[in-house]
């Protein structure tokens, strides 16, 4: 188990890598460059070419790869913003603290959200209690995270002024936003538990279990949820993506100093050393999380934890 | 125990269960008045091919039917002298794993993956005995470990660990786990290979003798009931067309058509026939059953009564049979 752990982290290595080399000859195939957004369009080609030389833009596209990689990886180094002349990583960190911060409260509420309505529809199916919520999950899924968010502000801080509108500073400040970006995925979850939660308890084993005299409450919980929730988890894991991308509308929408809006703002400037070291940490959240569900695999199904345990697996 | 004062010979008596399956296309009636005893101790065999209505009759029992599709339209079941279609939940729950026990057709599919085979087996024991310590539970679960020749120390182990036949011996101990006076062991041995369907069928026999079990066992396998049965029944189409003592059906004196093709498929090894005859034909359509002899169809001595009029039951002794071609003799 711990080796595959170890094993798991050390491909941070080559996903980083990987990222890294995609963003930047995306960034190289497309128009632009940082000096002409830093100066304006009327400044002359020559003082924006020379701007371009100093800030190291124009060199060829490898050397300019080759040299971030290493910097970053042997001096720990992410280089200076082209736009602020700032550290990158001074100016990334507390930004991506605040989105981690978003990305995994939303996680957290869109399964204590998605999960429970799923269990629910599943052993009322075709009653009112599967009807109801089913119908309002599917409608919810079609809505895009933004109009939960402005609907939310609207109400809650436009006109019963709960909630602060703007901001990360407070518990206050997080509960709009979080769950601005956990419904849409919420409505996932609750659809993804209901067809596993479906097949469960159809299982042979429920019945052996109702079988067995136990209470329907132990059929449910411990028989067909345990066993139906490993399809969800990865649900839930994939869904970090959906969320940071959320995160991006929730920061943008509640002026919270994020750092997808970070992103999103530096890309008009062609900020490359900005917008790569935030898709790297996005993409080590995102690579933690999978193994975290990989690893919660585990620890659900004896199955799975015996091919990890012997390292390979027989099947 | 309140279910378990005597009331004679009788454990179990069914009596003209109707059960049907119905979806929003289609009606299916899948058990057509079933009737039968089982004594006290004794062991009844429910014999017919797939599709019979075997398995749903036993579910019926323990009131297990898929709760969407599944509808018990009629009939009675009583266990010790009261109607098991009567039950509410919680009566229910008190007999299903305590009283009355069943062993499923497939173990691959019958355990749970996720707990381990001693978690499973207590699960049982604990739900039928409250005040239990856990010392306790783990004794009982290791004893009736060995009781079904599995190794006690295996208990901490998953259900994949298991070899299929093992895996069964677990469906067993489950089942067995709370000594139920009526144990329903539907198609036990269908799934596992020849060597260790013999190897479960002597653990059910054994156990059966040891704890004096009553038992219904539902087989296609005229073997099995030559073997572990003391009754016979024969179901086809939902129906039981032919029933009594095991010496009866096996006895080369008067059957129902559909019994005789029965044995007339099966290897008889004493015998000089170069073939086996199979019974032409399929089941017919349980949508859509024929309103006279539901075997008629594939009878080879079918006669015209057979297709307008249903047979009645025909007596002599404990034997009894649904066919025109009998209807003069008995009742």
């Amino acid at each position: 188990m711990y080796r595959y752990v170890v094993k798991r982290l050390l491909f941070l290595i080559p996903t980083i890598l990987g990222v890294t080399f995609i963003i930047y000859l995306v960034m190289n195939i497309t128009p632009g460059d940082p000096a002409r957004a830093l100066l304006g369009v009327s400044a002359p080609q020559a003082d924006v070419d020379a701007l371009n030389h100093e800030l190291g833009y124009d060199r060829p596209f490898l050397e300019k790869y080759v040299n971030y990689v290493t910097k970053m990886f042997f001096e720990q180094d992410f280089g200076k913003s082209y736009f602020t002349k700032q550290s990158v990583f001074d100016e990334i960190w507390p930004r991506y603290i605040v989105t981690i911060k978003l990305a995994l409260i939303g996680i957290v509420l869109s399964a204590l959200i998605g999960i429970p309505p799923g269990i629910l529809t599943a052993v009322k199916q075709y009653s009112l209690w599967d009807t109801i919520p089913s119908i309002t999950a599917f409608f919810i899924a079609a809505i895009p995270a933004f109009v939960f968010g402005m609907l939310m502000l609207f109400f809650f801080s436009l006109r019963l002024n709960w909630l602060p509108s703007y901001g990360a500073t407070s518990f206050a400040h997080y509960v709009m936003p979080t769950l601005t970006i956990s419904i849409p995925p919420a409505a996932q979850i609750m659809r993804f538990t209901k067809s596993s939660m479906l097949e469960a308890i159809r299982q042979d084993y429920v019945r052996t279990a109702r079988a067995k005299g136990a209470p329907e409450r132990v059929v449910i919980w411990k028989h067909a949820l345990m066993n139906a929730l490993l399809p969800v988890i990865t649900q839930i894991g994939l869904s970090l993506g959906v969320l940071i991308c959320g995160a991006v509308v929730a920061e943008k929408l509640f002026s919270i100093p994020g750092i997808g809006s970070l992103i999103i703002d530096r890309i008009l400037y062609k900020d490359e050393p900005i917008i790569i070291a935030g898709t790297i940490l996005i993409s080590i959240c995102f690579t933690v999380v999978m193994l975290l569900v990989d690893l919660a695999y585990a620890f659900i199904d004896p199955r799975i934890k015996a091919k990890y345990t012997t390292g390979g697996g027989r099947e | 125990m309140p279910y378990r004062e005597n009331l004679g010979d009788v454990l179990l008596n069914v009596e003209d269960l109707r059960v049907i399956y119905k979806t929003d296309l289609e009606t299916v009636a899948a058990v057509n008045g079933v009737s039968f005893t089982i004594k006290r101790g004794k062991t009844l065999g429910l014999v017919g091919e797939t599709g019979a209505g075997k398995t749903t009759t036993a579910l019926s029992i323990m009131r297990l039917l898929p709760s969407t599709t599944g509808r018990i339209l009629g009939g009675k079941a009583e266990f010790n002298g009261r109607d098991i279609m009567k039950f509410d939940d919680l009566m229910l729950r008190a007999i299903r794993g305590n009283s009355i026990a069943m062993v499923f057709q497939d173990p691959m599919t019958s355990l749970n993956p996720v707990m381990t085979v001693g978690d499973q087996i207590a699960e049982t024991i604990e739900t039928h005995n409250e005040k239990i310590s856990k010392n306790e539970v783990k004794k009982r679960v290791g004893d009736i470990l060995t009781l079904v020749g599995i190794m006690p120390q295996r208990m901490s182990e998953y259900p994949h660990q298991f070899s299929g036949g093992m895996k069964q011996r677990v469906v067993i101990a489950i089942a067995l786990a709370c000594e139920p006076e009526l144990l329903i062991a539907d198609e036990p041995t269908t799934a596992l290979d020849v060597t260790i369907q013999a190897q479960v069928l002597n653990v059910i026999k054994e156990l059966r003798e040891r704890l004096g079990t009553s038992m219904l066992m539902i087989t296609h396998d005229l073997g099995i009931v030559a073997r572990i049965c003391d009754d016979v029944a024969v179901m086809y189409a939902g129906e039981i067309i032919e029933s009594g003592p095991v010496e009866d059906i096996f006895s080369p004196k008067a059957h129902h058509p559909y019994t005789a093709g029965l044995f007339d498929s099966v290897p008889d090894l004493r015998s000089d026939a170069k073939r086996l005859k199979p019974i032409p034909g399929l089941m017919p359509d349980p949508t859509n059953l024929p309103p006279g002899c539901v075997f008629a169809p594939r009878c080879s001595r079918a006669m015209d009564i057979c297709a307008r009029e249903h047979p009645k039951k025909t007596v002599s002794g404990a034997h009894s049979l649904a066919c025109h071609l009998f209807g003069g003799t008995g009742a």
